[in-house]
């Protein structure tokens, strides 16, 4: 019973990174209908960027934001310079040319920083605290779930609460409408694309510290799981990324620890099929007619 | 629409391959062993990226997972290959292709199960859900750690030329040999059946489903048949790949590995077989040319590290992006219009 806590807290504060990355992929996914490969590849690269400030000053906290500022200015730069251009040409294109954006940063940081695994210091312990003879939560696990849960209270804020939240889904939902009421849908895009990869560059900024250590892959397996919680949602709902993220963290965890760490790849597969063969909305999905 | 044709295109797919085959045994005959180990492997991924290329570009299904395909074709021979040998039946000439056909087999079966998922996927689901595949290879070989010996891999006995070509034949050349067999038999195949009526079906239900559905075209049966036989063209590559060095591991199937099949059918042009040719030769460049490259510019050796490998990546990423937004037909298409070009040139040239 004492590890089937342990496994269920350390599944809740690994499912709130997989929410908030899911959340990333929500973001871009209802602002521009793209689902962004390369969001695993872009968190890794601020990720670099927080660890060498993180070197240079000694502070994990400016690392933090210089990670969160490299990821809002990455994800401009990527939505203007390449998604704007191209084009309606169907879901394949805009993958596949996401797909060359991953093999070309984890080249670049491969040639920036060397393929090998740099170390990753947590800011706080890891070290499970027991309550009550149960080992639960460490310091850091805390640390994780609360930013987590805070970046998807605030991003619920900004899109229910403030003018450019309601231009922005608005910008999504209608976007010939709202050029024609005065917003400007291209700079809307703009921002949901910065968005998503700051709260990216945040996750990543969460994990690297869980795995190995920084690598230039070290969120590909990230990415798959992310995705997996984002599809469990439904890609269209925030609130399904945040559900789906922490039920995928529990599932994950009971599996890794009841049956070892290399059935993780198989069972987010089969989780993944199981929930696109029977409800391919997602859980969160409102019913809709299917299009052929 | 039934063709007289068809016979024609058959014969002349045939007289292609004869020449095309003909062209590479001579070009083997002069090469020395390693050049003649990279012409095997391009012949290798030839398989593979044809497959690859009819399933992307000609039926609009992105497979991501390709690289796990080619690891279950490889695993394939190596398991039969091994079962044979310890049995002591192995060392007739039946073993090889007897093994992969099992590989094509077995792969073709694993395509059908991921296909009946993927006709009910879409665009990105279908990308997610293959990335998984593809992501499964090293944890598969670890969980069945005592049929695929985990990180390590399976060896089985190695190919040797056959005693009819003498004593001192060069064995890089007659495994060269079995990968151009391999690879021309899969082209030959692929060629026709894109020219015929199931390759039209493919086409028509890249464009529009609803139209195709409504011109009486069975979507989902299409769909998962260009699956398997993409599958099984992967099969057949990875096994072929496997016998080259007579080992597999689940380090030569990378995640990575997937990506790269996707950027060389991209890159030489999507959904035409030439441009698959191609891509199975910039595949192998984008293994050799690391070391070419810090071998001829003198580099310390730690910048020489870390740009073994990722140099080459970092261009090609570069060339798939622009090839995506500038020039979606690929290097092929390029070509294709520059034959354009010249036929109207040589045609105007006569009146002046």
């Amino acid at each position: 019973m004492q590890r089937f806590w342990f496994l269920t807290f350390d599944g809740l504060a690994a499912g709130a990174v997989y929410a908030a990355f899911a959340l990333a992929l929500v973001l871009i996914w209802r602002a521009a209908r793209v689902v962004n490969f390369a969001q695993g590849a872009m968190a890794v690269a601020t990720a670099y960027v927080g660890y060498a400030v993180v070197g240079a000053t000694g502070s994990y906290w400016l690392g933090l934001a210089a990670a969160v500022l490299a990821g809002l200015a990455l994800g401009a730069l990527v939505e203007r310079v390449l998604m704007r251009f191209v084009g309606p040409a169907g879901p394949l294109n805009q993958v596949i040319v996401a797909l060359g954006l991953v093999l070309l940063v984890q080249a670049v940081l491969g040639m920036v920083f060397g393929n090998g695994y740099r170390p990753a210091p947590a800011p706080f312990d890891t070290d499970a605290l027991t309550v009550g003879g149960v080992a639960a939560l460490s310091p850091y696990d805390l640390w994780v779930l609360g930013a987590a849960l805070t970046v998807v209270a605030l991003l619920a804020l900004l899109f229910t609460r403030t003018p450019v939240g309601l231009r922005m889904r608005a910008a999504a939902f209608a976007p010939e409408v709202s050029r024609l009421l005065g917003v400007s849908v291209g700079r809307m895009l703009t921002l949901g694309w910065a968005l998503a990869a700051g709260v990216g560059a945040l996750a990543g900024m969460l994990v690297v510290p869980t795995g190995l250590g920084l690598h230039p892959h070290a969120m590909d397996l990230v990415f798959v799981v992310a995705f997996t919680a984002a599809v469990v949602g439904g890609l269209d709902s925030p609130v399904g990324a945040v559900v789906g993220g922490l039920l995928v963290g529990l599932i994950l965890s009971y599996v890794t620890g009841y049956l070892g760490p290399d059935t993780t790849p198989l069972a987010v597969l089969v989780l993944l099929l199981a929930v696109l063969l029977v409800r391919p909305g997602g859980l969160f999905s409102a019913a809709r007619a299917r299009h052929v | 629409m039934t063709t007289p044709r068809t016979g024609s295109t058959l014969l002349r797919h045939l007289a292609g391959a004869v020449l095309a085959g003909t062209l590479v045994v001579l070009l083997t005959n002069q090469l020395p062993p390693y050049e003649n180990l990279q012409v095997a492997r391009v012949c290798a991924f030839l398989c593979v990226t044809a497959g690859h290329t009819v399933l992307v570009g000609l039926n609009g299904q992105l497979s991501l997972g390709h690289g796990a395909l080619m690891a279950t074709g490889a695993y394939t021979v190596a398991l039969v290959q091994r079962g044979l040998d310890e049995r002591a039946v192995g060392g007739g000439w039946w073993v090889l292709p007897g093994s992969l056909l099992a590989a094509v087999a077995v792969t073709a079966l694993g395509g059908l199960v991921v296909g009946l998922a993927a006709a009910r996927l879409r665009g990105p689901y279908l990308a997610g859900v293959t990335l998984a595949v593809a992501t499964l290879v090293p944890a598969v070989t670890t969980i069945f750690t005592g049929v695929f010996n985990g990180e390590q891999g399976l060896r089985f006995p190695a190919q040797a030329p056959p005693a009819a070509l003498g004593p001192y034949f060069q064995p890089e050349r007659w495994l060269a040999w079995i990968a151009l067999a391999a690879a021309l038999l899969t082209m030959l195949l692929l060629a026709n059946l894109v020219r015929s009526r199931y390759g039209r079906s493919l086409r028509a239900v890249r464009d529009d489903e609803v139209a195709a559905r409504l011109a009486g075209i069975p979507v989902a049966r299409t769909q998962v048949l260009a699956f398997v036989v993409s599958a099984g063209c992967a099969g057949l590559g990875g096994g072929v790949y496997a016998v080259l060095t007579a080992t597999v591991a689940p380090g030569k199937f990378p995640l990575d590995l997937s990506l790269f099949l996707l950027m060389a059918i991209v890159i030489g042009g999507l959904g035409s077989l030439a441009g698959a040719v191609w891509g199975a030769l910039l595949l192998v460049a984008l293994q050799d040319l690391p070391a070419l490259l810090t071998e001829h510019l003198d580099l310390s050796t730690g910048l020489a590290q870390r740009l073994e490998g990722n140099l080459a990546l970092a261009v090609f990423g570069l060339i798939l992006i622009v090839v995506m937004l500038a020039a979606p037909g690929g290097l092929q298409g390029g070509v294709r219009a520059l034959a354009t070009r010249l036929r109207a040139a040589v045609r105007r040239a006569p009146d002046r």
